[in-house]
């Protein structure tokens, strides 16, 4: 058993175009540190300098947006899905 | 170039004159591959702002994986700007994530006439398309 991650179109140059790639830790910090082993450049596009989630990066454990979890900090098992979507967004200027 | 319905094309007009002046979105979701836009699914927009939108991200969460179970993709986005021109902003450049998809921009900044744009946007770059509105 691991976690599976699901990988939105615009990330998956770093999965060799998979949809679904499989990670392991005990949050969802260890998680994005693991996956950059096998598929690197990818947590720098999830996480910023300063060590948080980026702004524009929506991260969902199960069906929860997990910045009304723990963030990074988000406790994950074995079984678990995680989920990332780029923030659709915009504005005038 | 975007093919679109002219019903689908008046409910974006609508959504977007209805929410003015805040910024409305929303989405038209195809079927994967096809390029043709089909079922219309307003968004609400998290910031309620009259210079930012951005998806609630539980909707979107909803929605992105109603997609997926329906082999759909997001074939139109749109959003309005509604005291600019219908021309995507740098912001809008800098977030925007579905290089597949039409980037629509309606401005609704004048009470009679609704600008109405289509654009690619990938890798940062910008390619404005013609518009072909189909009965």
């Amino acid at each position: 058993m691991a976690i599976e991650v699901r990988i939105p179109t615009i990330l998956r140059t770093y999965t060799d175009g998979a949809k679904q790639v499989e990670g392991s830790g005990s949050t969802l910090a260890e998680l994005f540190t693991d996956l950059e082993q096998r598929h690197g450049g990818l947590r720098e596009r999830l996480v910023d300098n300063g060590g948080d989630l980026r702004r524009f990066v929506n991260v969902y454990l199960n069906d929860e947006d997990v910045r009304f979890l723990s963030g990074l900090d988000t406790p994950v098992k074995d079984g678990d899905t995680v989920t990332v979507l780029p923030a659709v967004a915009g504005g005038a200027f | 170039m975007l093919t679109i319905s002219r019903s689908l094309y008046d409910k974006i007009v609508a959504h977007a004159r209805a929410d003015h002046p805040d910024e409305a979105c929303g989405v038209i979701a195809g079927p994967a591959g096809s390029d043709r836009p089909e079922r219309f699914i307003a968004m609400m927009n998290a910031e309620r702002s009259p210079t930012f939108y951005r998806f609630d991200s539980a909707e979107q969460f909803h929605l992105w994986r109603e997609m997926d179970d329906n082999d759909e993709e997001p074939v139109v986005i749109y959003h309005s700007h509604t005291a600019t021109e219908a021309y995507p902003s740098r912001t809008d450049i800098s977030y925007a994530s579905e290089p597949q998809a039409h980037y629509v921009l309606v401005s609704t900044r004048e009470e009679d006439t609704t600008e109405f744009r289509s654009y690619r946007i990938t890798d940062g770059v910008v390619t404005e398309e013609p518009v072909s509105v189909v009965e």
